[in-house]
C-alpha cells in the first residue's frame, strides 16, 4: 500500500472521528445547561439527581459507559437495540456500523454534557452577586438580568476551560473503537493487522495533531475576541 | 407627606441582629447622611428600602408607597409591580457594579432601553426612542463630566469615573430618592472628592438623597439631616450642626472625637 493510499483509508477513519467530535459538541454542549441549571435549582430532590448522574457520569470511564450504553439494553432486556438500527436504518447508506457509532455517540453527548454543565455552572456561579443586585436595583426582569448582563460575562469566563474540554475529547474520540467503530486508530489496527503495517497506527497522531492545531487558533481567536472587557 | 418612611424595621441574619428597630423619616429634596462604625446596619438598612433584603418585621412607605409591611406581607408579590417599586428609589454601590461588557453610554442606557421595550408605542417609534434614551443618558453623563468616554469600557476608567457612571445609570431612570451605599470607600482618597462634588450639585438640584458615608466632613456640608447608628439603633438623629457639634448621646461623641483632627 502506497502512502498516498494509507492516507486515505486513515482519512476515511479520521471522519468517523470528527462525526463523533461534531455531534457530541452539538448535542452535549447545549444539553449540559438544562444539567447545570438543575444542579443550582433551589428544588432540592433535582439538585441531587443531577449532581447523582454528573457523579456517575464523572466517576465511571468513557470506554466503560460506552460498553454499558451498547451491551446493557441486549443483556438486560435480550432486545439488541443497536443491532437494529445497524439492520434497519443506515445501511443502505453505506454507513455499515451505525448502531455501534449512534451507542458511542450517545455515551460521549451524556459524558460530555455532564463535563461541560460543571464549567457552566462554574462559570455562572463565578459573576458577582453585586451584577445582579445592580441589575434589580435598575428594575430589569430575571431573564433580562440573565440574557443582557450575566451570560456574556459567563461565555468569557468559560471559553478557556471548554476549550481545553473540546481539545480533550477530539482525542477521546479514538475510545470508540473499543466497540469496533471504524474511527481512525481502528483503521489504523485494520491495517497492522492484515497489512503488517504498524507505521499508521503513528502516523495517525498527525491527523490529532493538525486537527487540534486548527482548533486551538480558532478557540484562541475567540478568547481574543471575548476580551475587549474585564469582568 | 414624608417621601421616605421607615417605622420600626427589624432584621436578623441568623442569630445576628443587624437592625433593633429603626425609625426614621425623609422629607422631599432632602440630604440625609447615615454614619456609624462598620456593622452598625448602616448598609442593611439601605438594602431593606431597596428590597435587596426583606426586613423581619416593620414599615417601609416611599413616596406614599408601601414598599414592605412586616403585618400584612402579600403571599405573592407581582414581580411587575415590584419592578415599578423599584424604580422609584436608585441605589449607588459601594463597588460601582458597573456592567463590564457594555461601555460607558450602553451602561446608562440598558436599563432605560429595556424599559421603553414596554411601551404600547415602542414597535412604531423604536429608533426615536432609543436616540431619545441615548440623548438623554449623554446630557446626564455630561453633568457628571464624563462626554469624552461615552465609548470607553468601564476596565478602561478609574474608580472615581466607574462610580460618576453608576450615578448617571441610576439617574437616568429619576429615581424619587437617589441612594448611596459608602460612594466613596473603595476609592484612592484623591478620587473621592471628584464623586463628592457630583454628590453636591445633586443636593444643590434638590435631588432627594440617603448617603451611608464615612466621609464625616463631607456629610456635615452637603446632609440636611444626619443620623448616627449604632449596633443596630439610631443612636442620635438632628440637623448636622446637632450631630456633630452637640452631640447628646455618649456612644456619639465617643464616635465623632474620632475624627476630629
Amino acid at each position: 500500500m502506497s502512502f498516498l493510499e494509507v492516507t486515505s483509508f486513515l482519512f476515511d477513519g479520521f471522519i468517523i472521528s470528527l462525526l463523533i467530535f461534531g455531534v457530541t459538541l452539538l448535542l452535549g454542549a447545549p444539553l449540559g445547561l438544562p444539567i447545570a441549571f438543575c444542579s443550582m435549582s433551589r428544588f432540592k430532590p433535582l439538585k441531587y439527581l443531577s449532581k447523582v448522574i454528573v457523579w456517575i457520569v464523572r466517576g465511571i470511564p468513557l470506554m466503560l459507559q460506552i460498553f454499558i450504553i451498547y451491551y446493557v439494553p441486549g443483556l438486560l432486556f435480550g432486545f439488541q437495540l443497536f443491532g437494529q438500527v445497524d439492520r434497519f436504518f443506515l445501511l443502505e447508506y453505506g454507513i455499515m456500523d451505525a448502531g455501534r457509532i449512534t451507542a458511542v455517540l450517545i455515551a460521549f453527548t451524556l459524558n460530555y454534557a455532564c463535563y461541560f454543565s460543571e464549567i457552566y455552572r462554574g462559570g455562572i456561579e463565578s459573576i458577582s452577586k453585586g451584577q445582579y443586585e445592580a441589575g434589580y436595583v435598575l428594575g430589569m426582569t430575571k431573564s433580562q438580568i440573565f440574557r443582557k448582563i450575566i451570560l456574556k460575562q459567563v461565555i468569557q469566563r468559560i471559553v478557556p476551560p471548554m476549550s481545553n474540554e473540546i481539545i480533550t475529547l477530539i482525542k477521546d474520540t479514538a475510545l470508540a473503537n473499543c466497540i469496533m467503530v471504524c474511527e481512525i486508530i481502528k483503521q489504523a489496527k485494520e491495517l497492522a493487522a492484515t497489512k503488517a503495517m504498524i507505521w499508521p497506527l503513528f502516523y495517525t497522531g498527525v491527523f490529532y495533531l493538525l486537527f487540534v492545531g486548527l482548533l486551538t487558533v480558532v478557540l484562541g481567536k475567540l478568547e481574543k475576541k471575548l476580551s475587549y472587557f474585564r469582568s | 407627606m414624608s417621601i421616605l418612611e421607615v417605622k420600626n424595621i427589624k432584621k436578623s441574619f441568623g442569630k445576628t441582629e443587624v437592625l433593633k428597630d429603626v425609625s426614621f423619616t425623609l422629607e422631599e429634596g432632602e440630604v440625609l447622611s447615615i454614619i456609624g462604625s462598620s456593622g452598625s446596619g448602616k448598609t442593611t438598612i439601605l438594602r431593606c428600602i431597596n428590597q435587596l433584603e426583606t426586613a423581619d418585621s416593620g414599615f417601609i412607605k416611599v413616596n406614599g408607597e408601601v414598599f414592605f409591611d412586616g403585618e400584612n406581607r402579600p403571599k405573592k408579590e407581582d414581580p411587575k409591580e415590584k419592578r415599578r417599586k423599584q424604580l422609584l428609589v436608585g441605589l449607588v454601590f459601594q463597588n460601582f457594579n458597573l456592567f463590564p461588557q457594555y461601555n460607558v453610554l450602553e451602561n446608562v442606557t440598558l436599563a432605560a432601553k429595556l424599559q421603553a421595550t414596554e411601551l404600547p408605542e415602542y414597535k412604531e417609534n423604536k429608533v426615536k426612542i432609543n436616540a431619545e434614551i441615548d440623548e438623554k443618558a449623554k446630557d446626564i453623563l455630561g453633568k457628571v463630566g464624563l462626554l469624552d468616554k461615552l465609548n470607553n469600557y468601564p476596565c478602561e476608567l478609574s474608580g472615581g469615573q466607574q462610580q460618576r457612571v453608576s450615578i448617571a445609570r441610576a439617574l437616568i431612570l429619576e429615581p424619587k430618592i437617589l441612594f448611596f451605599d459608602e460612594p466613596t470607600s473603595a476609592l484612592d482618597p484623591e478620587l473621592t472628592g471628584e464623586i463628592l462634588k457630583v454628590i453636591k450639585s445633586l443636593a444643590e438640584e434638590k435631588v432627594t438623597m440617603v448617603i451611608v458615608t464615612h466621609e464625616m466632613s463631607f456629610a456635615k456640608a452637603v446632609s440636611s439631616k444626619v443620623i448616627f447608628m449604632d449596633n443596630g439603633v439610631i443612636e442620635e438623629e438632628g440637623t448636622p450642626e446637632e450631630v456633630f457639634d452637640n452631640p447628646k448621646s455618649h456612644r456619639t461623641k465617643e464616635f465623632i472625637s474620632k475624627f476630629d483632627d
